[in-house]
């Protein structure tokens, strides 16, 4: 699929998430949520994958999957070649905390009760082996001052705190275990806008100095495109368009990756005046009642008979980008 | 543009206090602005910073207490709104008539024991003063002008049966079905999904244009409002730092907080190597605010003036533009 110089730090395979909706007085599932259908990706180490959706397309719950918060209903997923979703409970919380996760609410994550220091130390000493205090001390100081964080806040209550500084702590939080892969749900949508570009540079300026990998879940493109090299866009559970940053950003070849991008309102006064938008019909079905063949086929302005039977497979369009429409072949012969 | 215009709403010096525990929050402190007839506006700041108080203050929806309106004039059609107690008969007449509000919870802003239908034709039945038939025809009307699918059938929905857009839909029917000379959309497209967004703002400013309605959009996103503002007030800590035509005041940010907001989202078309320049620090507390500049402390350009002399308040920048700011810094580098 990709070019394999080099081993990548997580593989997902033909993943599926089925959530069965219960009912009745014998439980018995009489239908299925197809949250996330038969999704593949590899995140290499140091880089940043973005995965990018509208809600309800199955970005988080492949999120959890990855950290088995949800037990995948097949498919897999290899951290350093190992499958994740077959091992044992005692093998996998090893695993566990080389993978850690960022979440949208900052507030919401943390335990009201601890000071920011404890939440942090926690996350440090719960690895089993045994640390002095000074040594917890100076590790969660060094893990504050990481993420800019003055340690001498370290007393302090998350209610005590700016939505910026929680986001901060749920990254130290994170980092106490030394993690290799940071998956991070929407981790500065919640933010204010002068304070999200604090966050955006944190993280980048940890993957460059921790070597972290990052799977970055955000519906807002404009920002992903700005820290993810790579970005899947994702509809009702299935994955519509993989490319490079740069490349999505720059040539969309999927109808709901073009819709997408014109949505988002820019702050170039010439650019957002001239610009033709592509304003969608209707909004993204309940992935109880997805529609047949290409989810998206009821929206799309360009959809045809085929569209409605059959998922049309990825197709490759360039090096590193590709498409599952079928209307991919037509436009590349207008290129 | 406007020039010739009619003034529809004339907000002067607003200023609100919340009292809680026995400090004084000042929400908002002393903002002016103005509305001419078909014009939209938007009034853009981060969270905190007293645009929505503002906002509510013009319906009188504060609530008092903690909330108290502390001075400062409101004048729509030549009257001074806040001469009329909240819960007066002339403020009841002029709320959903005269100018309705786009809140934006769709969930919360829709009673949920009430079928749509309900509540739309009850805003038209006390406004227009027409029987239960008359408002229910109304009410199918007004939501198949807002794009809802098979509206007679969606009449007898309830909130929970629709999605998030259509509730979005259905608060702008009703802000729209009594033919309202101001709508103020509080942050109308927020807690939707970004395909939607677009689908809501469009058909927003697509009905106000129509109906020849005055705009007053609310948000955080100065890029939602770059494509359809016609003026924009930048809103910091209770003040309004800068105001100016949309073009302008985009191409030639004066404030440094407007500098900084603009320069600290990512573009499609930036460079991704290089890094955003976040605005250093976080925003104020308004228990504490004194009468120096409230973005001083976060100013990469503080000069003598500011530390030394109150808040400079709005002053000429350019053509139908003010900055309340000493120091000028248009064409100026930002390098922090």
């Amino acid at each position: 699929m990709m070019n394999e110089r080099q081993d990548p730090l997580l593989k997902v395979s033909h993943l599926r998430m089925h959530f069965p909706m219960i009912k009745g007085l014998i439980p018995k599932a009489c239908a299925y949520v197809k949250a996330v259908e038969d999704v593949s990706f590899e995140i290499e180490k140091g880089k940043t994958l973005g995965l990018v959706g509208e809600s309800g397309c199955g970005k988080t719950t492949i999120g959890k999957c990855i950290l088995r918060v949800h037990e995948a209903t097949s498919g897999t997923v290899l951290f350093h070649g190992q499958n994740i979703l077959d091992m044992s409970r005692k093998e996998h919380r090893q695993v566990r905390r080389k993978i850690q996760m960022i979440f949208q609410d900052p507030y919401g994550s943390l335990d009201p009760r601890q000071t920011a220091f404890d939440i942090v130390r926690e996350m440090y000493v719960a690895d089993g082996a045994t640390h002095s205090r000074e040594e917890a001390a100076k590790r969660v100081n060094e893990l504050m001052t990481l993420v800019g964080r003055p340690p001498e806040l370290g007393s302090r209550y998350p209610h005590e705190m700016s939505g910026g500084q929680r986001q901060r702590l749920g990254i130290a939080r994170a980092l106490a275990c030394s993690p290799e892969l940071l998956i991070c749900d929407e981790p500065v949508s919640a933010l204010d806008v002068s304070i999200q570009a604090q966050v955006i540079n944190l993280f980048k300026r940890l993957q460059r100095e921790l070597s972290l990998s990052y799977l970055f879940i955000a519906h807002d493109l404009v920002v992903v495109r700005h820290i993810a090299d790579q970005i899947i866009v994702m509809y009702l559970g299935h994955i519509v368009e993989v490319a490079e940053a740069e490349e999505l950003c720059r040539k969309p070849y999927h109808p709901y990756t073009q819709a997408l991008l014109s949505a988002i309102p820019g702050v170039d006064y010439d650019a957002e005046r001239a610009r033709e938008r592509i304003v969608l019909e209707g909004e993204v079905p309940s992935p109880t009642k997805a529609p047949s063949g290409c989810p998206f086929h009821p929206r799309c302005p360009y959809a045809s008979e085929a569209c409605q039977r059959k998922m049309p497979k990825m197709k490759q369009v360039k090096p590193g980008h590709q498409v599952a429409c079928y209307r991919v072949d037509w436009e590349r012969k207008c290129d | 543009m406007g020039e010739e215009k009619k003034t529809l709403l004339e907000v002067k010096d607003l200023r609100v206090s919340f009292f809680v525990d026995g400090s004084e929050i000042k929400s908002v402190g002393g903002v002016s602005y103005q509305v001419r007839e078909q014009e939209i506006i938007a009034i853009v700041g981060e969270s905190g910073c007293g645009k929505s108080v503002t906002q509510m203050s013009t319906l009188q929806l504060i609530p008092s207490p903690p909330g108290r309106i502390l001075g400062g004039e409101i004048l729509f059609e030549g009257k001074n709104l806040l001469s009329f107690k909240p819960e007066s008969r002339e403020m009841r007449r002029i709320r959903g008539k005269k100018i309705s509000m786009i809140f934006q919870e769709p969930m919360t802003s829709l009673n949920p024991v009430f079928t749509i239908g309900n509540q739309i034709s009850e805003v038209i039945r006390l406004h227009k003063g027409v029987n239960r038939r008359e408002a229910w025809e109304e009410g199918t009307k007004a939501l198949e002008a807002v794009g809802i699918p098979d509206p007679a059938a969606r009449m007898k929905n309830y909130p929970f049966e629709m999605s998030g857009g259509m509730r979005q839909r259905v608060l702008i029917a009703i802000a729209v079905a009594c033919g309202s000379r101001l709508i103020i959309a509080d942050e109308p497209t927020t807690a939707l999904d970004v395909t939607t967004q677009a689908q809501v703002m469009e058909l927003l400013v697509r009905l106000v244009r129509e109906k020849g309605t005055s705009l007053i959009v609310v948000t955080h996103n100065l890029g939602l409002v770059a494509r359809y503002a016609d003026r924009i007030y930048v809103m910091y800590a209770g003040r309004v730092v800068e105001s100016g035509c949309t073009k302008d005041l985009l191409k030639h940010p004066s404030h440094p907080y407007t500098k900084g907001l603009l320069g600290s989202v990512p573009r499609l078309d930036g460079d991704r190597n290089q890094e955003l320049i976040p605005i250093r620090g976080v925003p104020p507390k308004l228990d504490g605010l004194t009468d120096r500049c409230a973005f001083l402390p976060r100013c990469p350009y503080p000069c003598e003036a500011c530390k030394n002399r109150p808040y400079p308040g709005l002053r000429p920048a350019g053509e139908n533009h003010m900055t309340a700011c000493y120091v000028d810094i248009q064409g100026g580098d930002y390098d922090e």
